[in-house]
């Protein structure tokens, strides 16, 4: 059914309307035109549509808006002004990035795992990590630069 | 300094234009008489004489701006592209901006990505754009300051006269230069002189990459844009039968349902209009949410479809059979013809002879599954058909190939096809089969809109396209002293033959068979990274390793043996490779794995080496298992790709080579169960992750001054033997078929 909703979405309230079950996904990327978001699987297993649901990374094609009432979300557009949020700096740095399409899920799972756990052992961050896929295989250039952002 | 090769010159011509606001315009083009391409034929099409052309334009405010002609999808061409006429220009790199072009066949040359084939075609080609600029704006310079150009020289976009002291911007001069006529002879540095070729650069594409900025075709909006969706036969071998879309078109934001035809009945199909299903529903609506909830209420009736037969460009007709097929069946299948002759594809002495004579015979048999290509942005397309014009922004690997089919279909000349190229969220050869495009078209074109079209992910896992299925069976002759005395390959697929009947270890064995075979399917394929090469390369790696130990040597100490023989003394006239450079990095990933060393005796580690794409790949892997779970600690590569333009992108590219080997050569796997594929998104496909990525990867690269060969592709190849032979050393078991993780016991 078609409602109203009020998302606060990187610190700024939208006025929403669309079906309860559409997921923030889809909302973000086809009503808001914020497209840093991007859409992978569907079924919450590939992480490349990770946001922070008040600070926690989560997948927002497994949120529906009619859930997100008194919630906080962050997406890739308000991680930082200038993309100089250090997670994003390491990135550039340590040149993670081939194709790129993950990389804004794989971002926003690092800066939620740091937050969380500023100084995370190899250990830690492959574990917290497993929910984002990379087919070009860039996992080892990832964990380098979460570790870099980590020294920051 | 060197010049460039006199034909190459001889058939090149210039262009220049002056910029509005006082700059220059560069453009070169020439007929390329390039050899046919090895890619071209691991593709099978025919190689094509192209026009060539590239440009650059300086402004007065000396600022540069390169275009990078050629479809970007991670192999990071629009940060190494431009590098190499940023360096013949003589500017200062950070000065730089890149932009990707748009199709324009005219423009630009060879907008082609795949067959790990853009830096060795643009090697010399955009070195030339670079350096004659460089050249007229010298010529410019001397004539404004009324100095012999000899006196003159160039560094980060400055022209100076050392004498006097003199030193001006090129933007200066770029207005004259513009008008000058482009030099005849045009000079290439010699590689000692490169002073950007060869350093790291970071891509020029990063900062916007992570933040996440519109790049994607998947990002691309406009208004009015409508959102579009394609319901398909839920398997292989079924077509359209009917439908009834009342309900599903009362659901919110739905504006069109209709069925499209993609190809018309008589299509002559080129090599890369392959599709899984010709008639498909198209469903239209305001948003991707909506379009997902209706297709839930379409009421569609699919049938079992007849055998077909579909006419090639060639003129040769292809049966495609009729039938809902099982993976269990393709294996039995494979089984089958490899009891049956094939197809002689190289024969070398007297191999039955030698057969006949052995003391000792080994045979084992190799298979691997089909696999989905799983590129992380889905299937896209916008499109907008206006009158008799249509306009795209497309991910789009190869936008030469698709025109003329689009052409055909459409009923538009191609000076009415515009494409912008998206940036490509992966490709792998996924997205050199562009019927998207077409359904996009059509699409469009009935709803009378800008349409952008989305597979779903089980759209695009379900709807073909797949590595084929192989199955290489070797058999290795020994006489009475362990000696290898003859070698039998036999190869084939669903629906394809793996056999490089030319390539190692032919040429290095004095009896030699090579027999293929295929057998027919409706099961599509397509390239990906490293078509035939990426089973070839485990079979015959993992044969090699159980043949090498029966023999009681080492593993690398026999592979360089047989090179050596095929070095001084090859059998056969006919080798695809160069053994002095495949024995090169072999011995360079001895060296830096420290292989045989007694440090690393207690390691579970693999070897392997290939040849592919012009460049040679070897790699060592270290890794564990304990139960079902694999750990990789370590792979060192060693690469001679030739001049390594970029060595920081050619890295990355060379671990996630190693990574998305090791994911496939262990997880990958689509199966079918009566035509259905049982892997529909990735809860059930089994891709890489993080934690199973090796803890480290360190890649060299044999320094040589060859020109640049291929680097996308040939590290990939060779990290499934690797995988398998080093799986041998932890488990005291061999592993003949892919993937190997589920053959490992929890």
């Amino acid at each position: 059914m078609i409602k109203k909703y009020s998302v606060k979405i990187n610190q700024k309230v939208h006025q929403v309307e669309a079906d309860e079950n559409m997921p923030l996904l889809w909302v973000l990327r086809d009503i808001l035109g914020m497209e840093g978001t991007k859409y992978g699987c569907g079924v919450g297993s590939c992480g490349a549509c990770t946001v922070h649901l008040n600070g926690e990374a989560v997948r927002s094609c497994q949120l529906p808006i009619s859930a997100l009432a008194g919630t906080e979300i962050t997406t890739i557009e308000g991680l930082s002004a200038k993309g100089d949020h250090p997670v994003q700096k390491a990135w550039v740095d340590v040149d993670v990035a081939q194709c790129g399409y993950c990389q804004s899920g794989q971002i926003m799972s690092a800066a939620a795992l740091l937050k969380n756990n500023p100084n995370p052992t190899e250990e830690d961050i492959e574990n917290f990590m497993t929910g984002n896929i990379c087919r070009c295989g860039t996992y080892t250039r990832i964990k380098k630069a979460i570790q870099l952002a980590a020294t920051k | 300094m060197k010049k460039t090769d006199s034909n190459l010159s001889r058939r090149s011509f210039l262009k220049v234009s002056s910029l509005s606001g006082g700059g220059m315009m560069l453009g070169i083009s020439w007929f390329a008489s390039a050899k046919p391409l090895e890619s071209l034929g691991e593709l099978n099409i025919e190689p094509v004489w192209q026009e060539v052309t590239s440009f650059i334009k300086i402004a007065s405010d000396n600022s540069i701006k390169i275009f990078s002609p050629n479809p970007e999808f991670g192999q990071n061409v629009m940060t190494s592209l431009p590098m190499l006429i940023a360096e013949e220009l003589d500017v200062d790199w950070k000065q730089v901006e890149v932009e990707q072009g748009n199709y324009d066949p005219k423009a630009f040359p060879r907008q082609f990505t795949g067959g790990s084939q853009g830096i060795r075609m643009a090697w010399k080609q955009l070195r030339t754009v670079g350096s004659a600029a460089r050249q007229m704006i010298l010529t410019a310079a001397s004539q404004a300051w009324n100095l012999p150009v000899t006196e003159l020289t160039t560094a980060n976009g400055m022209v100076t006269h050392a004498f006097s002291g003199k030193s001006e911007t090129y933007g200066t001069f770029a207005a004259a230069a513009a008008k000058l006529p482009v030099p005849k002879d045009i000079v290439l540095k010699g590689n000692q002189s490169f002073r950007l070729i060869g350093t790291p650069q970071k891509n020029v594409v990063a900062p916007k990459i992570v933040q996440g900025k519109p790049l994607f075709g998947m990002d691309y909006r406009e208004a009015g844009m409508l959102y579009a969706m394609t319901e398909r036969p839920p398997a292989f071998g079924m077509q359209l039968k009917s439908f009834d879309a009342t309900a599903a078109k009362k659901m919110p934001g739905i504006v069109d349902i209709f069925p499209i035809k993609v190809y018309n009945d008589d299509h002559k199909f080129a090599g890369f209009d392959t599709r899984a299903f010709n008639e498909v529903i198209a469903i239209v609506g305001k948003s991707t949410w909506d379009v997902m909830n209706a297709r839930k209420k379409l009421k569609a009736v699919w049938e079992v479809a007849p055998e077909k037969k579909e006419m090639g460009q060639n003129g040769q007709e292809r049966t495609i059979p009729a039938g809902l097929e099982s993976t269990k069946k393709h294996y039995a299948q494979m089984l089958e013809m490899d009891k049956k002759p094939g197809k002689i594809e190289r024969r070398d002495g007297d191999p039955e002879k030698a057969f006949g004579e052995a003391k000792h015979v080994i045979e084992r048999t190799y298979t691997a599954p089909f696999l989905a290509h799983n590129i992380m942005e889905p299937t896209n397309t916008f499109a907008h058909f206006v009158g008799d014009k249509v306009r795209f922004v497309a991910p789009i690997q190869i936008p030469d190939f698709m025109v003329p089919s689009m052409v055909a279909r459409l009923g538009i000349p191609k000076e009415n096809i515009s494409i912008e190229l998206a940036r490509m969220g992966g490709g792998f050869g996924r997205r050199a089969y562009g019927h998207y495009m077409i359904e996009a078209a059509l699409i469009s074109k009935q709803a009378n809109a800008p349409i952008k079209l989305i597979y779903t992910r089980e759209d695009d896992v379900s709807g073909g396209t797949y590595r084929p299925m192989y199955q290489l069976t070797y058999r290795a002759a020994f006489d009475e002293n362990k000696k290898l005395i003859a070698f039998h390959a036999k190869g084939g697929g669903v629906p394809e033959s793996p056999l490089h009947a030319n390539r190692f270890p032919a040429g290095a064995i004095d009896n030699y068979l090579a027999e293929s075979w295929v057998i027919p399917s409706n099961i599509t394929i397509a390239a990906f990274r490293a078509p035939r090469s990426n089973f070839n390369a485990a079979a015959e790696q993992s044969f090699l390793d159980e043949i090498s130990e029966y023999m009681g040597k080492d593993p690398i100490a026999f592979r360089l043996e047989l090179l050596q023989r095929a070095k001084d003394n090859p059998v056969g006239k006919t080798n695809d490779y160069d053994a002095s450079r495949y024995m090169g990095v072999l011995e360079l990933v001895r060296e830096k794995s420290g292989w045989g060393k007694p440090e690393n005796a207690g390691k579970k580690r693999g070897v392997s080496a290939y040849f592919c794409h012009n460049s040679y790949a070897a790699q060592v892997i270290d890794l564990r298992v304990k139960g079902d779970q694999v750990t990789v600690d370590q792979v060192t590569t060693a690469l001679d790709c030739g001049v390594v333009v970029n060595p920081e992108g050619a890295k990355n590219m060379a671990e996630g080579a190693a990574i998305d080997g090791i994911g496939n050569a262990l997880f990958g796997q689509l199966t079918l169960t009566e035509g259905r594929t049982d892997q529909r998104n990735f809860d059930t496909y089994r891709m890489i992750r993080h934690n199973e990525a090796p803890k480290k990867i360190d890649v060299h690269f044999v320094k040589n001054e060859i020109d640049p060969t291929g680097l996308g592709e040939p590290p990939f190849p060779p990290i499934f033997g690797a995988v398998a032979n080093a799986l041998y050393k932890a488990t005291g078991k061999r592993f003949y078929q892919q993937p190997f993780q589920p053959q490992l016991k929890a």
